[in-house]
């Protein structure tokens, strides 16, 4: 008889966040793994497969070692923030392959601790620097993170006529929820003319369009239908895992209006064999408000440039129709630099049931889409509470 | 109150491009004023940044000379920036420009007021020189013929 081997998550776990000056980056893995491990009820020698990403110079090779994992497969590509839902997408081909039978994939980052708040405006390079990759085409302008969104915001309410208003309803949304999750960095209630009342860092977007940025890792571990019947968990199936580079450089981007997703939320949803009307939760990529309403046009949630009126609509809001990031998100709980692995474990915390207060009703469906770079590669993970 | 956009004062603290590799002939070319893109001689395709392939074809791309003009696509007022020189420069003007050729590049826009800047302004090309001798590309509003050379 052929064993089911449906990907399925059966641990994920965040490691110490927003502020965790006591933990190194390796540290951020090995305690993120520890606690997905006890989630699954699993022992590290269980794994077989690992992945892993970091913010600064912990490599996958490096953490395999650290963390004595006899690995059958390998991975860890850098694709920025989004690397975490790319590397569900791989480690599901592995297992339904056969070659790995229990894959972890970690993450950790000690970015507010190590840097400060310098990622968005300090970016790339420094003062003198001379660049001799393709990034020399950018440098001399003084391209900061932001600034390559702020770009992007700034062409669609160019062409769609999307207010600064409408945006800042997703941050809104992410601090209401936020107020519900005692670890999220900022909890207070904000209004829209609170977004629109703090300082531009780079026009269109206020400060408050923007991320937090905190330290902060996390866990999931992967395995097969057939072994998660062993375990005393609620499994988590992977339906669907699909990725989109459009890009690498924000003066690369084909169209400033079209994320990725809009090319691999469709595949997504058409291997899943489900629509956007069919998701009960949605956990995107919020590293700006911008990206946000992009992802939701790209992924089918409303038609392409009414990402605005959507926005504004309630839509989002724990009760409307689609809750969107109901820990917070990157916009007020934390976000320590690739946050594609916290909307991971919020999908599947919200798929157990275990978001508290936070919890959407029957949570069946949920989708988490990571964002790397400058919406330059994003990746829908589509997850499901009953097995294909 | 309106704010004239210029280049650094400091051009020196620039990060700047290594002139010695494989984008030698773009930066030759800035040095006597020439804003240099690529184009395919087997699909047409133009491109930029310069690449050694066709990325429509996977041909060999040629040097193309830019007319040096086109319009804004899109920008942002960049009111924050950590890094010398830019921090010293703010607010200024983080764009992207249509180049009557089909290509787009990143910029700053230059020589006019903040409150002038907008989506689809006809602009072209002038040329700064910062460190060693490196010369950049900067965009301006396009000088009306009375004041050119003036």
């Amino acid at each position: 008889m052929l064993k089911n081997r449906t990907p399925t998550v059966v641990g994920a776990a965040l490691s110490d966040y927003p502020r965790a000056p006591h933990l190194s980056e390796r540290q951020h893995h090995a305690q993120a793994l520890t606690r997905a491990l006890a989630s699954a009820g699993l022992s590290i020698k269980d794994i077989d497969g690992y992945m892993a990403a970091s913010m600064g110079a912990e490599s996958a090779i490096s953490l395999a070692e650290y963390l004595r994992i006899d690995h059958k497969v390998l991975g860890g590509v850098g694709i920025g923030g989004a690397i975490f839902e790319w590397m569900v997408q791989q480690a599901s081909a592995q297992i339904l392959a056969g070659q790995a039978e229990t894959i972890a994939i970690t993450y950790g980052s000690d970015l507010l601790t190590r840097s400060g708040r310098t990622l968005g405006t300090a970016g790339f390079y420094r003062e003198g620097d001379t660049i001799s990759t393709s990034v020399m085409f950018e440098a001399p302008y003084g391209s900061t993170i932001v600034g390559a969104y702020a770009m992007a915001a700034r062409r669609h309410m160019h062409e769609f006529g999307t207010t600064p208003e409408q945006l800042a309803e997703i941050a809104v949304t992410c601090r209401a929820h936020a107020a519900l999750n005692p670890n999220a960095m900022y909890r207070k209630p904000i209004t829209v003319d609170d977004v629109l009342g703090s300082r531009l860092v780079a026009d269109p977007l206020h400060v408050l369009d923007c991320c937090v940025i905190s330290d902060g890792g996390g866990a999931v571990i992967l395995t097969t239908a057939e072994r998660a019947r062993d375990l005393p968990v609620k499994p988590v199936y992977v339906l669907a895992a699909e990725g989109t580079q459009t890009h690498w450089n924000i003066s690369e981007m084909p169209d400033f209006t079209i994320a990725p997703s809009a090319y691999c939320g469709p595949r997504a949803f058409a291997k899943a064999g489900l629509k956007p009307s069919d998701v009960d939760t949605i956990q995107l990529y919020d590293s700006f408000t911008i990206t946000v309403l992009l992802m939701l046009e790209g992924l089918g949630f409303c038609r392409r440039g009414e990402g605005g009126p959507f926005a504004a609509s309630g839509a989002l809001r724990l009760g409307g129709a689609f809750p969107l990031n109901t820990d917070g998100g990157g916009l007020s709980a934390c976000h320590s630099g690739m946050r594609g692995m916290h909307i991971l474990v919020e999908a599947v915390r919200q798929l157990r049931g275990e978001a508290g207060v936070a919890q959407v009703p029957d949570a069946r469906i949920a989708l988490a889409c990571g964002s790397g770079g400058f919406l330059s590669g994003h990746a829908a993970v589509i997850l499901g509470t009953e097995a294909p | 109150m309106d704010q004239m956009l210029k280049v650094p004062a400091d051009l020196a603290a620039l990060p700047t491009p290594d002139v010695a590799g494989e984008w030698k002939p773009f930066w030759d070319a800035a040095v006597a004023g020439r804003l240099l893109i690529q184009a395919c001689p087997a699909c047409g395709r133009r491109q930029f940044y310069p690449r050694a392939i066709c990325t429509a074809c996977g041909g060999e791309p040629e040097w193309l000379e830019a007319s040096g003009r086109g319009s804004l696509y899109t920008f942002s007022v960049v009111r924050q920036n950590l890094v010398r020189p830019f921090k010293d420069m703010l607010p200024y003007v983080l764009a992207m420009v249509d180049l009557e050729e089909g290509v787009r590049m990143l910029t700053n826009v230059v020589g006019c007021d903040l409150g002038e800047v907008k989506i689809g302004m006809p602009l072209e090309v002038t040329f700064v020189r910062a460190k060693d001798g490196v010369h950049l590309p900067y965009w301006r509003p396009v000088q009306v013929s009375g004041r050119r050379g003036s």
